[in-house]
Formats: structure tokens, C-alpha cells, sequence
């Protein structure tokens, strides 16, 4: 009885800080509808400057209002630095395609990471003890510490307070509008930069100050910004974006569930959160407080898309050109060269893959890794334990990642936008925890070793050549399905959903068809890299992986094929160069958002406009 | 002539507010027929039932005598009923040509085609469609930059385009100069004529409604208060009480 009570109370501890965090984000989502990445870097931020202010207030103020006064202190620092984020980074692009500013909130995370390593080093920092609340509490004889039971006393206030401030001021009412109706407000009259800028603002001092509070029972790491992203977004989701009591009820449940997780199942915490939302989402697709997302409420943001063509005459020599000159690399190029240039033709793959569902379907999937990944696992698990040949265990490569994208997309497909890609990104999760904890079958984050190719295609020079060959296949495969009546049929669903189905088309089904091949091919690239680089980690499953795909298919221009490949290329080509140099992050930060910036239809987007102003490309009517 | 749709006590809730409170009519073969009534009378409510947006709380809808209540849109699409939208929902992304393929590839059951040219297929049969409407010279347009008035034409040549046998057209003529209007209307009435397909429709503007609608419905608060032709719809006393400034508008036309 005593232990279950400790557990429920540590749990209901935890929840302070989740629930602070989490709050942001969902305010700013509802208001600006941009799914943060970065909220996870500002309550990084929180800890770290709430460690600085603890080492100094306390020596001017007193220990008591030292501590507390640094707490609030940090929420307001980093609230500025949310604002400052919002109209450097984002304020120039909310314009571009919805979901395009992810992409620079990613690149803000890189920038705040290497700035936190410059300023306060690698070392992980122990957080300073609340003065006064050391000790701990014997609740049925198991030791509580007191400020757990203090963090459970003022969380109820907090909520009461964000519900005040929503409720009751004019700001609140503002956000309230905005979260229902943004044009309506801002055809009112109302300042909606500022108003962005404000919520935006509020949103990080919310991150901060959970940072800053859960200081005593953690501390500050290189590493909180990622690890709180996977809870956080659960949290969010399961409450329903946008709503506060939602997020509190749900920061609640995933802290106690984590506890006792950790306790009676301890190889499976990671997977139960996972498991815990995709319940929630399948019974309740918007959350247990969320209201349903009216898809396309507003029409598009952003200038509508110009008619695809396949490439002209000359285009199509191009390319032929490029891979005649790729054949032929081999024979002047050194071996590292070849190693970068397969790995550029895997991602390209990979990326494409992404491209076709998300560009052409208008499904934005963020978990996207599971495919890649879960196809390299398959191949590899053939290996290592049917002993299978590596011709066999390829195929077992798209096979697997198709039929996982079979049973995702089987949940997945029946919501959309920004609860679609919630979905698909806790379902990856769900699969690399699965990876990560059955440490049985998949030998953890050992990973699983030595699996290559057949003598054939050993060696570097075999190997790129077989890569191409399949990554090429792979591609040409997506653009021919893209001009066929299926991709015409899917893009059709994403113009107008409505339409399409008053033609007697089934869009869902096309979806989760056109889903189902994404992943098969995501797949294949997945089974080109393990057996490129003999092994296999958790690591290809991360939500890193799947981000960096996203990454790549909104800088190279979500409008077409060609997009995907060219970020992939610049990408890979670009980081290839600055992992070489000290503060790589900051600069591939830097570099994205500036890219974001100047090229917001995507870097071949914006460079066929360039064409197009320079006489280059033909002018057709629609630009 | 025959009856092609049959609506039987067709009824919808929203709670305690009944939107449509079970209304009965047919639309019979080779006919246009409008649906009118002031704003709010549930007029594109009892549209969406008809064509499976909405599910109807009660009632039943028959379609050449087979019951097609609460089908979905796509299937009751397959049955032969095309349909125009009130706000037009055309491909963004695609050309006027394409669009009309699209419904032309949906029709021929090509959509699950991974192989072989979209643009390629059906583009004889677009073009006539097109052609019809005379839309046929802005073929390779993007249809992002069409005028709304060649929208909506673009609209009735992809809801042709299944050769359905009964259309139905939510407000065809909103938002378009008087002069289109008519035009658009008398394209319509040309094609109904030529083809022997049957037409419902709801309308706003009563000059397109008396000029070609063969019989007129009304519907006030969700229910049906005249169903006749265009001289027992204007002799209803309930229909001028509804349209109290509109008796004005009906005279008018007579004198016309």
C-alpha cells in the first residue's frame, strides 16, 4: 500500500514539470499552428539558465527568495528568447507551405544545442536543492521527498492560473479566437504578429519554467531537449492540441503510468507511453479533449501548385547525363568518395519515399524511420537468424516495411494533418522501443553485426554500383506511379478530399495504399544501407532519423520528386563537411533556417523561380 | 414518365433542431427541377443526404428504384448521380483537362493504376466534355487560374462525365454575374434536353428558377410547403407569406 502510494505521488511529482512543458506547446500550437520541435530546447534552456540563477541570486536575495525568484526569473529569460526566436525565424515564413516551419524549428534546436554546449560544457549539471526542502516526508513509512509533495501541491495552481489568464484576460480571449478562427480574428483588427509573438513567447517561459522546476530532482543535460520531445508530444496528442485540462489530465496519466512502468515492467517503459496514446488516438482520434481538426478549414496556405510534368527533353538529358557521369565515378574517385556518394543514393531513396506520401499524398508523416529502419531490421534479422543469403534477406527489406506500413497505416490513415503525423510519429516510436527493449531478438542498442553482402557485391565499387542500380529503380518506380492514374488519384485526394470522393474515389484506401508503398521503398533504402554498412542500430529508427528525412523533403521543395533527392544530396553532401568541424550543429542550424528563410518553397522550388525571373525555364501561367 | 429519384420522409437532427423535418418528392425522368427556400430552410442539408455527405437521421432515398440511403458519396456516384458543389472543389493542382480525366479514370475503375500515363488516358473523351461546356480551348489552363464563371463550367463537364442519369447541383449559378448565370443555366437546360438526364437544383436567384425549372420545390424550416409547376408554386399563399418581398420578384417575371 505504502509503495503504491509513494509511486503514485512521485508520479503526480513528475507531472509538474511535463504539464508546464506540454501546456506551451499546446498553446502555441493552437494559436500559430506550428508544431514546435523546438519546445523540448527551450526547456533545456529553462534548466540551464535556472542552474546559472541558482548559483547567483541566492547569494543576493537569500536562499528563499534566491531560489524561487531564479525559477521565475528563468521563465521570463527564456520567454525572451522564444520571442526572439519567433520574429527571427519564424515571422518571415509563415507564409510558406503548412508544416514548412518545423523545418526551421528543427534547425533552432541545433543552434540552441551547440549554443548550451558553448556555454555551459559538455558535463552533465546536478540541480541545487530547494532550500528548506531537502529532507523528506514518511507518507505509510516510505520516504517522500518534500519537494515532490510541494511540486504536488502547486500544480494544481498553475493550472488554475493558465486557466485564469485563458479565461479571464484579454489576451486569453485573443488566443481562445485565434485558436478557433484566425483569419476572423485578424480580419477584427488585432495585431496577429504580436499576438504570435506573445504566445509564442508564453509558450517557451512555460517550457522554462518546467525546466527550471524539475532543477531538484534532475538537473541540466546536452540530452533533455530530445529525450522530453518523445513525452511531450504524447502528452500533448492524448490531452488533444490546444487544450490545457487536456494536457494536465494526460501529463498526469503518462507521469504515474511511467512510474509504475518502471517499476512492475521495467523493460518496457519506453513502449507504454507509445502504446498508452495510440489507444487513445484509435478510440478518440483528437485527444480526450481535442476538438476535430477541420482539415483545409481555410483552404491552402501558401500559392497553389502549378501542374506537374515530367521532365522535358532536355531535363530528362540532364539526368540521363548525371548518371552516366555517376557510372563512370568509379573509375577516377577515391573509396571514401564512393562510401559518401552510396549514402547519398540511400537517403535520396529514403527521401523520395517520404516525398511521395507527403508531397504528393499531403500526408505528413513523422515517423517516417520506422520503415527505413524496420526494413534494415528485417533484412538483418533474416540474416542472423534463418542465415538466409543476402539476395533473400534484401527482399525481406521492402517486403517487411511494407507490411509494417500495412498495419500503421491501417491506424494511421483514418485521421489527418497534424493528428496523422502524431500518430505515425508514436507508432515509429512504438517500433524502436520495441527494437531498443527486446533486447532478446534484436540485441538492444548492441544492434545487430556482420551482416553483408555476397561476394558479388562486396567491395565498394560493386556495392555503389548495386546501390544505384536499386536506388535509381527505386526512384524512377515513384515517378512513374506519380504520373500513373493512382498518383493522379492521390493527389486528387489532397486537393480536394471532398471532390474526390464525389467522383467515386476512395480516398482513404488510396491513402493507405500509396502509404504502404512509401514504406516498402522506404524500406529498400532501409536494406541497401545494413547491407552497406554490415550492421544495424536502434539508432535508424529514432525519431531523428525520421526528421532528417522531413528535413530533407521541406528543404529540397515538397512540390516534387526532384525535391526529396536534391535535399538529400545537399544534405548529406553538407554534413558530410561540417561533422568535421567543432560546432557543426550550430552552423547546420544556422545554414536550415537560412536556407528556410530565402528558399521557402524549397531549394528547387525557389530555384526554378530564379529560372524562371532569369529566362531560364519556360513561363508557363500558373507562376 | 418515370420517376428516377424517390425521397421518402427524409429526415435530419442535429440534436433537438431538425434541419429537415421528413420531406417526400420525386424527380422524374427528363426533368429540371428546383429546390428553393430562404436561407437556412435546409436546403443543401437535405442535398448532402441525397448525395451520402450526411446521413439522414430518417427517411429513405431511391434511387430508379434501388435504395441508395446513407451509401457513401463515391458509391452513390457509381449509381449514376453526379453533382455540383455549391463551393467548387476542383484540383488545385491540375490542369482543366486533367480535372475532367480524373472523373473519366475514376470511371473507367483505373485509379488503382500504377503504371502508365494519366495525361495520356481518356483525353479524347475529356476534350468533348469540354467542348460541351466550351471549356475546350482552355484545356491545358492550371485550373488555379480560371475565372470562378469557367470553374463552375469546368464543374458540370466533370460531373458529366460518368454520363450520369440524374444531376444535382447545389446553388450552380452563386456568386456569378447575372448574365453567366443565364448563359450557364441555358448550357444546362441544353444538355438535360440533349442527353434525357434529369436535373435537381437549388437556386437563389429566382430569375434562373422561373426560367428553367420545369417544377419547383420549396422548403421552409425544414419543410416541404410547395411542390407544382411554376404557376402553382407563385399562386401558394404560403410560398408568398415565406417570400414576403419576393412576391414582388414574381411579378415581375410575368411581365418579363
Amino acid at each position: 500500500m505504502g509503495f503504491f502510494i509513494a509511486q503514485l505521488l512521485t508520479g503526480l511529482a513528475n507531472a509538474a514539470a511535463l504539464f508546464l512543458v506540454a501546456s506551451g506547446l499546446s498553446l502555441i500550437f493552437g494559436v500559430t499552428r506550428i508544431v514546435n520541435f523546438a519546445h523540448g530546447s527551450f526547456y533545456m534552456l529553462g534548466a540551464y539558465v535556472g542552474i546559472t540563477l541558482m548559483g547567483v541570486l541566492p547569494g543576493v536575495l537569500g536562499p528563499y527568495l534566491g531560489f524561487w525568484g531564479a525559477i521565475v526569473l528563468t521563465g521570463l529569460i527564456v520567454g525572451l528568447a522564444g520571442a526572439l526566436v519567433e520574429i527571427v525565424v519564424l515571422r518571415p515564413i509563415y507564409r510558406a507551405p503548412e508544416l514548412f516551419q518545423l523545418v526551421a524549428t528543427f534547425g533552432v534546436i541545433l543552434v540552441i544545442q551547440d549554443l548550451a554546449l558553448m556555454v555551459w560544457g559538455a558535463e552533465d549539471q546536478m540541480g541545487p536543492r530547494a532550500p528548506g526542502l531537502r529532507g523528506v516526508f514518511r507518507i505509510f513509512g516510505e520516504p517522500i521527498p518534500k519537494y515532490d509533495i510541494v511540486l504536488i501541491c502547486i500544480t494544481p495552481f498553475i493550472l488554475l492560473a493558465l486557466w485564469a489568464l485563458i479565461a479571464k484576460t484579454r489576451l486569453g480571449v485573443l488566443v481562445r479566437a485565434a485558436t478557433q478562427d484566425r483569419e476572423m480574428v485578424a480580419a477584427l483588427g488585432v495585431n496577429q504578429r504580436w499576438l504570435f509573438t506573445g504566445v509564442f513567447a508564453l509558450g517557451s517561459a512555460l517550457a522554462g519554467w518546467g525546466g527550471a522546476l524539475q532543477l531538484p530532482k534532475g538537473g541540466a543535460d546536452l540530452l533533455m531537449d530530445f529525450n522530453i520531445i518523445g513525452p511531450l508530444f504524447v502528452v500533448t496528442v492524448i490531452g488533444g492540441m490546444g487544450s490545457l485540462p487536456g494536457a494536465f489530465i494526460a501529463a498526469v496519466l503518462i507521469s504515474v503510468l511511467n512510474v509504475f512502468g518502471v517499476a512492475y515492467l521495467p523493460q518496457s517503459t519506453l513502449v507504454l507511453m507509445f502504446v498508452v496514446m495510440a489507444i487513445v488516438l484509435i478510440v478518440r482520434p483528437y485527444g480526450l479533449l481535442g476538438k476535430e481538426e477541420v482539415a483545409g478549414e481555410h483552404g491552402q496556405s501558401g500559392a497553389p501548385e502549378t501542374p506537374i510534368r515530367p521532365f522535358g527533353r532536355r531535363g530528362r538529358l540532364a539526368v540521363a547525363g548525371l548518371l552516366l557521369v555517376m557510372a563512370l565515378l568509379p573509375l577516377v574517385t577515391q573509396p571514401f568518395a564512393l562510401v559518401l556518394l552510396t549514402d547519398i543514393v540511400i537517403f535520396a531513396l529514403f527521401a523520395a519515399s517520404l516525398q511521395f506520401i507527403l508531397g504528393t499524398g499531403g500526408l505528413v508523416s513523422f515517423g517516417h524511420a520506422a520503415f527505413y529502419g524496420g526494413g534494415a531490421y528485417a533484412a538483418a534479422l533474416m540474416v542472423t537468424y534463418a542465415k538466409t543469403p543476402m539476395e533473400i534477406a534484401f527482399l525481406f527489406a521492402p517486403l517487411g516495411a511494407g507490411m509494417l506500413a500495412l498495419v500503421i497505416g491501417w491506424f494511421c490513415i483514418r485521421l489527418s494533418g497534424v493528428y496523422f503525423a502524431m500518430l505515425t510519429l508514436a507508432f515509429s516510436q512504438l517500433v524502436w522501443s520495441l527494437v531498443f527493449q527486446w533486447r532478446a531478438v534484436t540485441r538492444g542498442d548492441d544492434g545487430l553485426i556482420d551482416i553483408w553482402p555476397s561476394a558479388w557485391l562486396s567491395g565498394t565499387v560493386p556495392y555503389y554500383y548495386f546501390t544505384l542500380v536499386v536506388g535509381v529503380l527505386g526512384i524512377l518506380f515513384l515517378r512513374t506511379v506519380i504520373h500513373a492514374p493512382f498518383g493522379y488519384a492521390l493527389r486528387a485526394g489532397r486537393d480536394s478530399a471532398r471532390q474526390a470522393e464525389a467522383m467515386g474515389i476512395d480516398v482513404k484506401r488510396v491513402q493507405y495504399v500509396a502509404f504502404a508503398l512509401a514504406g516498402a521503398l522506404a524500406g529498400l533504402a532501409g536494406g541497401l544501407f545494413v547491407f552497406a554498412k554490415g550492421s544495424v542500430f536502434p539508432t535508424e529508427l529514432e525519431i531523428g532519423k525520421s526528421f532528417d528525412a522531413l528535413i530533407v523533403v521541406f528543404l529540397g521543395g515538397v512540390k516534387t520528386l526532384s525535391g526529396g533527392i536534391v535535399g538529400a544530396t545537399f544534405m548529406a553532401a553538407v554534413e558530410d563537411w561540417l561533422t568535421r568541424l567543432h560546432y557543426w550543429r550550430l552552423l547546420l542550424g544556422l545554414l536550415i533556417i537560412a536556407v528556410v528563410i530565402l528558399a521557402p518553397e524549397g531549394i528547387v522550388g525557389s530555384a526554378r523561380r530564379l529560372g524562371l525571373r532569369l529566362g531560364l525555364v519556360k513561363h508557363t501561367e500558373a507562376d | 414518365m418515370t420517376e428516377i429519384l424517390r425521397v421518402e420522409n427524409l429526415a435530419k437532427s442535429y440534436g433537438t433542431f431538425e434541419a429537415v423535418k421528413g420531406i417526400s418528392f420525386t424527380v422524374r425522368e427528363g426533368e429540371m427541377k428546383a429546390l428553393i427556400g430562404p436561407n437556412g430552410a435546409g436546403k443543401s442539408t437535405c442535398f448532402n443526404m441525397l448525395t451520402g455527405q450526411i446521413r439522414p437521421t430518417r427517411g429513405e432515398v431511391f434511387l430508379d428504384g434501388a435504395r441508395i440511403t446513407g451509401l457513401p458519396p463515391r458509391v452513390i456516384w457509381r449509381r449514376g448521380v453526379g453533382r455540383t458543389f455549391q463551393i467548387t472543389g476542383t484540383y488545385q493542382s491540375m490542369t482543366v483537362i486533367e480535372n475532367v480525366q480524373m472523373a473519366l479514370i475514376s470511371h473507367n475503375r483505373r485509379v488503382f493504376s500504377l503504371f502508365g500515363r494519366a495525361r495520356a488516358l481518356y483525353r479524347t473523351e475529356a476534350l468533348a466534355l469540354l467542348d460541351r461546356v466550351g471549356m475546350a480551348d482552355q484545356a491545358e489552363r492550371p485550373c488555379s487560374v480560371l475565372a470562378y464563371g469557367d470553374l463552375k463550367k469546368l464543374e458540370l463537364a466533370i460531373a458529366l462525365a460518368h454520363r450520369p442519369r440524374l444531376l444535382l447541383m447545389d446553388e450552380p449559378t452563386a456568386g456569378m454575374a447575372p448574365s453567366a448565370r443565364i448563359a450557364l443555366m441555358q448550357l444546362t437546360a441544353d444538355i438535360v434536353t440533349e442527353e434525357g438526364l434529369s436535373v435537381l437544383f437549388t437556386e437563389h436567384d429566382m430569375d434562373v428558377v422561373f426560367a428553367h425549372a420545369h417544377h419547383i420545390m420549396v422548403l421552409n424550416r425544414g419543410e416541404l410547403i410547395a411542390d407544382g409547376n411554376a404557376a402553382e408554386v407563385r399562386a401558394n399563399p404560403q410560398v408568398q407569406d415565406v417570400y414576403l418581398g419576393g412576391g414582388m420578384l414574381f411579378k415581375e417575371i410575368d411581365h418579363a
